[in-house]
């Protein structure tokens, strides 16, 4: 269950009284308040909220690629903001997957290729790594494009080999950052049936950061934020 | 090894600008390669000066003459082993960039003061037996084509007219770097027929017992002819074929002036190519950190990019070079010994890897030190 009272002891990731503070031309902006967040593994949350609410920055002190100015995050028992670089480097490949709304998949490697790029973090062997690329790609669809490059797939089936790529390693949880922002509706639908796959089939626990009501009705549990606050749990 | 598919994919992104820099490395090392053996080519008499060797030739300059009879008094000196004693003959084959060195050469001495010289005993015989045969060094014998029976002739320019001579023998050097390229005929056939400068030499070689004295023979020699018509300069072998060459000009440092220009040119060019490089993947820098690739993995990666464009570019000029060089002297004579040995080999692949990794520094710190967070908003 998804708590932002500070209450959920037992969570998997635990937000505790977080601040983020920007400081831009002198002034600072504080784009996260006293945030406190509990969620349980195998829930899937979409963070809705107008733009500069501060939705990609907790996202992003979530995953491990920026550090509160106040407060503490823990994943699994692991505190991360007490992590350094390469420590956090290491968590961020065991424990998170990363779904952007450009994508952002490497142009000049092919959809096998980019898939794998996570699992050469790894101590897997080739063959092992083959084994896994090609389980992912199957799950979201993409068996007979894998040596396909990023031009020479669609929006969607791009959207799909980064979702591939985000599980192909089993991370303990997904985050999405507008997965949907730039697809057609169609291609949204697949993807968002996708990650609904992921949570109710595979039990992974999603949060995702969207602007879309239709994503976020996939969702278990919709947050609103507003201005750097968590204003409202709904559904 | 596992990352190299994505250093190679990067390599691919823009083939024309890859392309270029492996060229600019392919043609920086090949030019060091050339040079390295031009520099050998100028550097060899040095290399190979015996130790116990004085060259004796008149004070005055290389071109005057000394007397046939300062042999016998050059061997008295104490320390003195063996004398011998050249001329050179300066004509062309056939046409005049037919060049070669020849040397009318003292017979009964010449092999005992050059051991590192090697002829067939059979051949050495045939050639003292003949006043008019000569011993062809392998080296021009394999660029001219002479053969052990062939007829040779040669147009005299300092003591005009043809001369023709039987090849009797073909002269081995016992290491690489010896000079293969030299003709030697009888001195007495020289001095027969010569129309002037009859009973005077070239220049005078001594071996020396000891070499550690070698520098008090020398100028117990000077010392002996000192005040006469016909003063000596004598010195190490070494010193002689040091001096020749400053003669030229400062090879080494015009050699390493041109090398330096060239590689810091290189450092240049594949340093913007690189930072430029990394500057357009910065969106794709940080996907790979947030995928979990470290700072120090991102840093290596980029680093082994440079080293990669390194190998491949170093490696094609350093081949083309050894190509080259394998065809023997590109001057047709000035540059007999032009070789581009193992070593300088060796050290011309581990500059391109030095370059390799300075020009790739920069820009895997600046890879190294992004902050995902601004480099995914930029991107």
């Amino acid at each position: 269950m998804v708590r932002v009272d500070g209450g959920g002891d037992g969570a998997l990731i635990r937000v505790r009284e977080v601040d983020k503070v920007y400081v831009r031309g002198g002034e600072a902006i504080h784009v996260l308040q006293n945030l406190n967040l509990d969620v349980e593994r195998g829930e899937f949350v979409a963070f809705m909220g107008p733009s500069g609410s501060g939705k990609t920055t907790l996202l992003n002190l979530l995953g491990g690629l920026d550090v509160p100015t106040e407060g503490s995050i823990t994943v699994a028992g692991d505190e991360i903001t007490a992590m350094s670089g390469r420590i956090l480097a290491e968590w961020r490949a065991r424990h998170v997957g990363f779904i952007f709304q450009m994508f952002n998949l490497i142009p000049v490697l092919t959809a096998f290729q980019n898939v794998e790029l996570p699992l050469l973090l790894t101590r897997l062997s080739k063959r092992e790594r083959r084994e896994h690329v090609e389980t992912a790609l199957d799950l979201v669809g993409l068996a007979d494009r894998m040596d396909h490059y990023p031009r020479q797939l669609s929006g969607g089936q791009e959207q799909r080999t980064a979702i591939a790529r985000a599980i192909v390693a089993d991370p303990t949880f997904l985050l999405c950052d507008e997965p949907t922002g730039d697809l057609d509706r169609h291609s949204a639908g697949e993807v968002l049936g996708l990650v609904d796959r992921l949570v109710h089939e595979h039990g992974k626990t999603v949060l995702m950061v969207t602007h879309d009501p239709r994503a976020a009705e996939t969702a278990h549990v919709v947050l609103h934020l507003e201005k750097g606050v968590l204003v409202e749990a709904g559904r | 090894m596992k990352h190299l598919p994505l250093l190679w994919a990067n390599l691919k992104r823009r083939k024309a600008r890859t392309l270029l820099t492996l060229g600019s490395f392919a043609v920086a090392l090949f030019l060091f390669g050339v040079l390295a053996a031009i520099q050998i080519a100028f550097n060899q008499g040095i290399e190979v000066a015996g130790v116990d060797r004085l060259v004796v030739r008149n004070r005055t300059s290389l071109i005057q003459p000394l007397p046939f009879a300062y042999r016998q008094r050059i061997l008295q000196i104490p320390g003195v082993r063996e004398v011998t004693f050249a001329t050179w003959f300066g004509g062309v084959y056939q046409e005049e960039r037919n060049f070669f060195p020849q040397f009318a050469i003292d017979t009964p001495t010449w092999r005992e003061v050059y051991p590192e010289f090697v002829v067939p005993p059979e051949q050495w015989e045939a050639f003292v037996k003949d006043r008019e045969g000569c011993v062809v060094g392998e080296g021009t014998a394999r660029k001219y084509g002479f053969k052990v029976g062939d007829r040779v002739p040669i147009m005299g320019t300092v003591w005009s007219g043809l001369w023709e001579f039987t090849v009797h023998g073909i002269y081995t050097g016992k290491r690489q770097e010896d000079d293969v390229s030299q003709f030697w005929f009888h001195y007495s056939y020289l001095d027969e027929r010569r129309p002037f400068w009859k009973g005077l030499v070239g220049w005078y070689v001594a071996k020396v017992a000891d070499p550690d004295r070698a520098v008090l023979v020398a100028r117990a020699i000077d010392e002996r002819f000192a005040n006469s018509p016909y003063e000596t300069s004598a010195e190490t072998e070494k010193a002689f074929a040091a001096g020749f060459v400053k003669q030229v000009g400062d090879i080494q440092t015009l050699i390493l002036s041109i090398g330096a220009v060239v590689f810091f040119t290189l450092l240049l060019v594949t340093g913007n190519t690189m930072a430029m490089s990394v500057k357009e993947r910065t969106g794709e820098i940080a996907i790979l950190k947030s995928i979990g690739f470290s700072d120090v993995t991102v840093l290596g990666l980029v680093l082994a990019e440079g080293l990669l464009v390194a190998t491949i570019g170093g490696g094609l000029g350093v081949a083309g070079a050894k190509a080259f060089t394998l065809r023997g002297d590109p001057t047709g004579g000035m540059l007999p010994l032009f070789y581009f040995p193992p070593l300088d080999m060796v050290k011309g692949m581990l500059l391109a890897l030095g370059i390799g990794t300075a020009s790739a520094i920069w820009p895997a710190v600046y890879a190294m030190r992004l902050r995902v967070v601004d480099a995914l908003r930029r991107a």
